[in-house]
């Protein structure tokens, strides 16, 4: 089983959470054109490697809060609340086994 | 023609699951149950009347006597009561908090099951992932989870004895899967 460390819960199972996207898109103002809205609302880095992202205590406390997470390999390496400062990310070579995808 | 609502029980129809000297497995009286949603102040200014102050601390419960207020998330609480006035009860805690906040009479939305017995932490087991040690889930956890697809919210009130609060409408799926997860510790 994969545990999630909740900021608020701690460790706790994966089944509890739901993944809430890439963390730290700020809304642009509203007098802003429609390609940075269309930006805002569509575009996402969606990269190999260790990402920020959104994930929500939805089967616990409720909250959402921030991980820095593998996308490849899936390992969780840090959470912190919204408006913490944020962890820097590791290394490359920190994230485990890596995993080619062969086409 | 009478005109008055008949409280129906959730649990009519269904057979509660025993295990001799194993477990055994009661419906919660009928209880006055609110969701508050507001800050640690609001929460301690409620817990000055109501009786037990809600935990600031995760995943904690407080009681004082027959009153409970769980913690749910950093800003949400489960207060139980015994059953009676919901509303003259929800005005005075009201009353008492002089900031923004949101609490919300859920009586009759929740029924509560008693899980009690050496094997109520396996047979929660079956079908919830925490860890239900004495360690990692002791006396007076609370904590909203799931019993398999089912938002629970559960509460470790003793040793071997645990309340299970969900929505009524859970309550045969609920049922059904603790009977399941009894049936191998009846052997
Ligand atoms: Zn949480």
């Amino acid at each position: 089983m994969l545990l999630v460390t909740c900021p608020y819960c701690g460790p706790r199972p994966e089944i509890e959470f739901r993944q809430a996207g890439e963390a730290h898109i700020a809304r642009p103002a509203i007098t802003c054109s429609d390609d940075e809205w269309a930006d805002f609302l569509y575009m996402r880095d969606n990269h190999k490697g260790y990402m920020r992202e959104r994930w929500r205590h939805v089967a616990g406390c409720g909250r959402f809060f921030n991980v820095v997470r593998h996308t490849v390999t899936d390992k969780f390496v840090a959470s912190y609340k919204v408006g913490e400062e944020k962890p820097a990310i590791p290394a490359e070579a920190a994230a485990g086994p890596r995993v080619e995808i062969v086409r | 023609m009478s005109e008055t609502a008949t409280r129906l029980s959730a649990f009519a129809g269904l057979t509660l699951p025993a295990v001799r000297n194993r477990l055994s497995v009661t419906v919660a009286p009928d209880a006055i149950r609110y969701s508050l949603r507001g800050s640690p102040a609001a929460a301690a200014a409620l817990g000055a009347v109501f009786g037990p102050v809600p935990s600031t601390t995760a995943c904690r419960a407080t009681s004082a006597g027959d009153r409970a207020a769980l913690w749910l998330g950093p800003d949400e609480w489960y207060l139980l009561a015994p059953d009676g006035d919901a509303a003259a009860l929800a005005a005075s805690l009201s009353a008492a908090i002089d900031e923004p906040h949101a609490l919300v009479d859920i009586s009759h939305r929740n029924v509560g099951l008693i899980l009690k017995g050496p094997r109520a932490a396996d047979v929660l087991n079956g079908a919830c992932p925490l860890d239900l040690s004495e360690t990692a889930f002791p006396v007076g956890m609370s904590t909203r989870t799931l019993y398999a697809k089912a938002e629970i919210i559960l509460w470790r009130t003793g040793l071997d004895t645990f309340r299970v609060e969900f929505w009524r409408s859970f309550a045969g799926y609920i049922v059904g899967l603790i009977a399941e997860n009894a049936r191998e510790h009846a052997v």
